[in-house]
């Protein structure tokens, strides 16, 4: 799924302006031939049970040994810049070629292809599942990543890349879907509940993302306010369950003044003063804050969703030692903070703390890297919805019909 | 053909001009090798890039997509089809196809006059003022130009600082239809504007003055001479209008309300978030059979005539 935010979203307008040359040019019924990749119409259905990732008994490297002067990585746009490839390149020899992806899909797709030539692939938590169980990308040994122990607890051995105790990859960064309001509309301090954002009282001011993952949001905020429901994971859901999640959505709709879909987008809103409550990431919140707008965020006492990028290894991978070079690299406290605050999100190495202030003081808190344990267990990571849920049953909504009940409720 | 330094002179002069010569001559002799070798690339592309795409998309649309292991389904079936008939899908079609339609219409009733002045009433140097004032905006990026619209028409833009000075309360117009209405018509104009510019360049005066000097009065003239003339030129135009509305799916992105998917949202939502290329595939044929339709009715009205 896509993932707009902050400087993703360059990606998105990059292919809106190709778009929008192409439609300048000939009105564009656009069609690209070719690509395959998941979701689906209803039918097809989740298929396999999930059973044993196939890569699970592939041998792993117990040394890293000389580099093979090349790596080839899918990232988001972001995720691979000059700053800190330049001095790995320089140290390592591994010259880094990457590739950007624009969604979570197209991160599948680029791996699975046949003769698929990348190394490391810098998924997020609902492609993970997918390049698991697909075979995409093997296990990794982490012992040979220093700064593992380093990591925030949540983030050693997260289920949705470590799976029977094998790390398919290593985590890198993170972020909570967080809730964004006006301090003008809040006067009395943050609100407590995700109720705000389905609340009359707002009507016309709210804004949440474009994103069927939002389902999930509706999800977790029914867990909590309607019980009887038997909501446990909002990214597995019962088709009772996803119906009473797509009602709430859809009597939502009215409230709503504009799904957004570029970080950029949510921050003129709440600039503007056209929303005065919404579903944000912490970019959206500091951007704002820098900008004198009287906004905070929250995580209200549902919790939160979020989100969590893990480097994986591809199952073909040329330049093993490289790609394990890489994953050294990037895990460093100052990799790691450099790329908390190009990105706006929150390393997985809590070593960064320090750095990230030096580099814009205050960041450190700002993006919650210090925050209690607490706080991240109320945050429910990103997972691909399957028809196969943990409950044994293959009696889930599958991710394909998110998004065609998303477009009904978006009309 | 090889080129040789001369060494007396310091210039380049070509070399093997006995066998130039006869391949001239004998592509000279044969037309049909000499069409076809001029023909062939751009057929070729044509071929090659325009139709197969074209029908790979077709064909993909008769085929679904294995939600786990990610692979088509080479299977045929209408499902995808059968999907577009259910009521998210009719009602999103049915608005991309209404806005299109709006939005031509209120281009040609914009752009009329103001063809028409260019044309026949504006001198050469004012002529030429207006034609650069029309195709202006076409110069700056069409992303600066739907954000400038924003700027507009947002909450604390220029309109709402407008209306509210002169006492007519807040306007926030921005993330609605009727913004999306707005901007269309603004930015494809120019599209209507040249057609219609030069169907009306094209009347002779004689038939004018013929019509006035037979008693009809100058509206009389202009509903039954000047209109008829310059109806290809307009249909001509709204093609331009109509297509591009239709497969436009930046402008409801980013100026669109709550309820303002387009055809093309769905498409980008199906290839970039869900990776349901067939259905996406099946949704592309849509603004394809509508635009086929238009096209024909549009050859009615003699639009291909007026090029």
């Amino acid at each position: 799924m896509t993932r707009p935010r902050g400087l993703r979203a360059s990606g998105l307008l990059g292919a809106l302006l190709a778009a929008a040359v192409i439609a300048s040019a000939c009105g564009s019924s656009s069609g690209n031939g070719g690509t395959g990749g998941g979701g689906t119409s209803a039918n097809g259905g989740g298929g396999s049970a999930l059973g044993t990732p196939p890569e699970q008994n592939a041998p792993v490297l117990t040394k890293i040994g000389k580099g093979e002067g090349q790596l080839n990585i899918v990232a988001w746009e972001g995720y691979a810049q000059p700053e800190w490839v330049k001095p790995f390149e320089q140290a390592t020899g591994c010259v880094v070629n990457a590739k950007y992806a624009g969604s979570s899909s197209e991160m599948v797709q680029l791996m699975s292809s046949a003769g698929s030539q990348y190394d490391l692939v810098s998924a997020s938590g609902d492609a993970d599942l997918r390049l698991i169980y697909g075979g995409y990308v093997r296990p990794i040994n982490i012992g040979l990543m220093p700064n593992w122990k380093n990591f925030l607890p949540f983030l050693k051995t997260p289920p949705f890349n470590t799976i029977n105790g094998r790390h398919y990859g290593i985590s890198y960064e993170f972020g909570p879907n967080v809730l964004l309001y006006s301090k003008k509309a809040f006067p009395s301090g943050p609100p407590t509940s995700w109720s705000v954002i389905y609340s009359n009282k707002y009507k016309g001011e709210v804004t949440v993302p474009n994103n069927p993952i939002q389902i999930a949001d509706a999800a977790l905020y029914l867990s909590k306010s309607r019980p009887s429901l038997g909501i446990t994971d909002p990214y597995e859901l019962t088709q009772p369950q996803f119906n009473a999640a797509v009602n709430l959505l859809k009597a939502e709709h009215p409230l709503i003044a504009k799904y957004w879909d570029l970080a950029s987008q949510e921050i003129s809103l709440f600039q503007s003063g056209t929303t005065v409550v919404g579903a944000a990431w912490p970019y959206q919140t500091n951007t704002l804050v820098a900008d004198h707008v009287a906004v905070g965020d929250t995580i209200p006492q549902e919790g939160a969703t979020g989100w969590a990028d893990t480097w994986m290894l591809g199952t073909h991978a040329a330049h093993p030692n490289c790609a394990y070079m890489w994953m050294r690299w990037v895990t460093t406290p100052k990799v790691q903070a450099e790329e908390a605050d190009y990105f706006g999100e929150t390393p997985a190495n809590h070593l960064a703390c320090p750095i990230m202030n030096s580099i814009a003081a205050g960041s450190c808190t700002a993006y919650h890297e210090n925050a209690p344990l607490s706080y991240f267990q109320t945050i429910k990571f990103w997972k691909t919805p399957l028809a196969t849920c943990d409950n044994g049953k293959n009696d889930c909504v599958p991710f394909s019909q998110w998004v065609s009940a998303w477009t009904q409720i978006t009309g | 053909m090889g080129v040789r330094l001369d060494a007396d002179h310091g210039i380049a002069v070509p070399t093997g001009g006995a066998g130039l010569a006869r391949l001239s001559t004998a592509l000279w002799r044969r037309a049909w090798l000499r069409a076809s070798l001029l023909l062939g690339p751009p057929l070729a592309w044509f071929l090659v890039i325009y139709l197969a795409s074209l029908v790979v998309m077709l064909v993909t649309a008769f085929w679904t997509v294995n939600p786990f292991t990610n692979q088509f389904v080479h299977s045929f079936t209408l499902t995808n089809f059968r999907q577009l008939f259910t009521g998210t899908y009719l009602t999103i079609i049915w608005r991309t196809v209404l806005m299109a339609a709006i939005v031509t219409v209120t281009d040609a009733v914009v752009a009329f006059p103001f063809a028409y002045y260019m044309a026949r009433v504006a001198g050469g140097r004012t002529r030429r003022l207006l034609f650069v004032a029309v195709l202006l905006p076409l110069w700056a990026s069409y992303l600066a130009r739907v954000y400038s619209w924003i700027a507009i028409l947002q909450k604390g833009g220029a309109l709402d600082w407008l209306t509210r000075h002169v006492g007519l309360g807040a306007a926030q117009v921005a993330y609605t239809n009727t913004a999306m209405w707005i901007v269309f018509s603004y930015i494809w104009l120019p599209f209507m504007v040249v057609p219609i510019y030069g169907a009306l360049e094209r009347i002779p005066d004689s038939l004018i003055e013929a019509s006035g000097d037979l008693g009809g009065r100058s509206w009389h003239t202009v509903c039954r001479v000047i209109l008829p003339l310059a109806l290809p030129g307009v249909v001509a135009g709204s093609i331009f209008t109509f297509s591009l509305t239709l497969g436009d799916f930046i402008t409801p992105v980013l100026i669109g309300g709550p309820s303002s998917n387009f055809i093309g949202n769905v498409i980008y939502d199906n290839v970039g978030t869900a990776n349901n290329l067939p259905f996406a595939a099946a949704l592309a044929v849509v603004p394809i059979v509508i635009m086929i339709v238009y096209l024909v009715v549009a050859r009615a009205f003699g639009a291909f005539e007026a090029a």
